[in-house]
């Protein structure tokens, strides 16, 4: 399906904590089409500094025509659009890039960390969708973050759909103390076949990438790079490619904003 | 008022444009990736990203970074190369109604013309436009666009080697560019277009690690369009051939300055990241300023400023 580039108006704004946002939009076009993983090009504002649009993955998208996004402030882009107010416009372009895939196993794991949890929302409702009626299928929600005001606020939007979640914090001030990594190996039976998915950290993923590999599940994340465009102009969104892709293709990089950003974890190059 | 439409027609010899609005190389894909937001027909035409006679890996990431009101690059002219091009993207390209120019880059003053005798054999190609940016390997590694010497040369090159019109893609990475876009116009170009980026760098200060990979990259944007309108307006007062404006345009009264200051057309870059239907809207914002003025032609516009 092809992107649109569209004014959505803030319908909501919610501070889930200090440096915590959530956004909800309404922009039709995008949420009829949108895909878990997907992500949109958002303007921060409407003058020529900050320049460039600021990519976010689609939260939730909701039947009538509701997109949400979740982002921490990290610098002048995010600072200005954790400020919008209701009823302002925002000009965003998407749904963009690929996002996750389904597979066929029936245990499935869902892995974020920090903000890296905002798409698995969007993904873990889909994936709950559509598997309705099927009673084998099992999944386990696996969220971390450095503490507990980063996903008490999430916490209640995965346990409505009845889904298991396991928490692990940096400074343990909710679950698990420690890495959320370590949570895999507690949690999941590694004589089953599962599928992980995941986004967060490029360390962690690099992790999750290697446990994956070791226990031959497959592991699809979703990978961060600086964009300018979003939409495979600028080639500024260059990721290096692991060997096994390369034999069948001369072309050593793949781009995030086109290819990905989710990608089988096998294919990327971890460095 | 007369109720005809004011005309944004432009024309560079026997090649016509609609209006004088391009989208500037490697800033539009192959023109595909912006179908869905704007109607490329409506454009005066469209640059693709600069193409070499054989397929390019393009530098290690980070390749972009944003600046204040501009941004850089280091891409690292990654592209499909000549062969793939013409069997992947022409295609589309020659389907979409309007002028399609190709950019091409190379290694040596052979490679030009060895491009420029593949792309004159392929139907439904404009105009050629000349990336003289980068390094003559042959000589060292000196860019090619720095030597007016050089750019005479390549421009001889690429104009004994096809029929098509050729545009040298001067860069803004000298003392005086009124002395390449004299080359160019003595190599025989049918026109200049200018500018490429501006040489910069940014440093993570935490780090202290530059923050492109390639070190330093190409500064474009708003930033620059004061720099770059100075170089037109010299450009333009020293060759009797067209001059195409680039550099940091993207409001109509940007694209006007250029106008004025003697581009006959003008090429959007960095503005389509910002807003992918920048260059539709500099159309209808042309149109819109003739009809305002009551103005018949865009040809009362370009070149008209008042000193
Ligand atoms: C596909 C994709 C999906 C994303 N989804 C989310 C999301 O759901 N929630 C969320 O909070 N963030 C997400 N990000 C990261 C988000 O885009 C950046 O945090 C944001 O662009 C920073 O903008 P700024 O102006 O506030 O920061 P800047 O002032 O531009 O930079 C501040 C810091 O953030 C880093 N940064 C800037 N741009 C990016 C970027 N594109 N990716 C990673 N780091 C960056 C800079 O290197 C710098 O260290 C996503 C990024 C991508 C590529
Ligand atoms: C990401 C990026 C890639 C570019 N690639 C090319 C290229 O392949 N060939 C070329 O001649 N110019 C290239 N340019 C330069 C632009 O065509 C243009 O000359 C420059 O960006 C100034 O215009 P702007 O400020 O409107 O972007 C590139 C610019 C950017 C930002
Ligand atoms: S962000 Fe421009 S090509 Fe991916």
């Amino acid at each position: 399906m092809k992107p649109v580039q569209l004014k959505a108006e803030v319908m909501r704004n919610e501070k889930l904590s200090s440096d915590i946002t959530r956004l909800t939009m309404m922009a039709r076009d995008i949420a009829d089409i949108a895909k878990p993983g997907q992500f949109v090009m958002i303007r921060p504002t409407s003058c020529y500094d900050p320049l460039l649009r600021r990519p976010f993955s689609l939260h939730q998208v909701t039947g009538d025509g509701l997109i949400e996004i979740l982002f921490k402030v990290v610098g002048r882009g995010t600072r200005i659009l954790s400020a919008v107010e209701v009823g302002e416009f925002l000009d965003v372009v998407g749904p963009l890039g690929k996002g996750f895939l389904d597979s066929s196993r029936e245990n499935i794991c869902l892995l974020g960390g920090g903000m890296g949890i905002a798409p698995l929302l969007f993904l873990a409702k889909w994936l709950v969708s559509k598997k309705t009626g099927d009673l084998n299928f099992n999944i386990v929600v696996l969220l971390g973050a450095a503490t507990d005001s980063e996903i008490l606020p999430l916490l209640d939007d995965f346990e409505v759909m009845g889904l298991n979640v396991k928490i692990a914090t940096d400074d343990g001030s909710l679950g698990y103390h420690g890495f959320v990594t370590d949570l895999l190996s507690k949690n999941l039976d590694p004589d089953n076949n599962w599928i992980i998915y995941s986004c967060g950290p490029y360390p962690m993923l690099k992790k999750v990438a290697g446990i994956s590999r070791d226990n031959n599940w497959q592991c699809q994340v979703s990978l961060e790079t600086i964009m300018a465009c979003g939409i495979k102009a600028c080639l500024g969104c260059a990721l290096p490619k692991s060997e096994s892709m390369k034999l069948t293709d001369t072309q050593p990089y793949a781009h995030v904003c086109k290819d990905g950003p989710v990608f089988d974890a096998a294919e990327v190059k971890w460095i | 008022m007369d109720l005809k439409k004011a005309a944004l027609n432009v024309n560079f010899g026997s090649l016509q444009l609609k209006n004088p609005v391009m989208t500037a190389s490697g800033t539009f894909g192959y023109g595909e990736e912006f179908s869905s937001f704007v109607n490329l027909n409506r454009l005066g035409g469209i640059v693709v990203k600069g193409i070499s006679l054989k397929p390019r890996v393009g530098n290690p990431p980070p390749r972009v970074a944003e600046t204040a009101s501009g941004m850089l690059n280091a891409i690292g002219l990654e592209n499909v190369g000549v062969e793939k091009f013409i069997s992947e993207k022409m295609e589309f390209l020659r389907n979409i109604g309007t002028n399609v120019f190709v950019n091409v880059l190379g290694d040596s003053v052979d490679d030009y013309g060895r491009l420029a005798e593949r792309l004159n054999d392929t139907p439904g190609i404009s105009a050629i436009e000349v990336n003289i940016s980068c390094p003559n390997v042959k000589k060292g590694g000196v860019a090619f666009g720095t030597d007016p010497a050089m750019v005479e040369a390549v421009t001889r090159e690429v104009k004994s080697k096809c029929s098509l019109p050729v545009f040298i893609k001067l860069s803004p990475n000298v003392t005086d560019i009124t002395l390449t876009a004299r080359a160019a116009e003595q190599g025989g170009a049918d026109g200049v277009s200018l500018i490429n980026t501006l040489l910069g760098m940014a440093i993570d200060v935490r780090s202290r690690r530059p923050i492109l990979g390639n070190v330093v990259g190409g500064l474009s944007g708003p930033a620059i369009k004061p720099v770059a309108l100075r170089m037109v307006w010299q450009v333009a007062k020293q060759v009797s051939i067209p001059v195409i404006g680039i550099g940091g345009i993207t409001t109509t009264e940007d694209a006007i300055e250029f106008l004025l200051a003697g581009a006959s057309a003008v090429q959007v870059g960095t503005a389509n990241f910002v807003d992918p239907r920048a260059t539709e809207n500099i159309v209808e914002g042309l149109q819109k300023y003739l009809e305002d003025n009551n103005l018949s032609s865009i040809k009362e516009v370009i070149g008209k400023l008042i000193l």
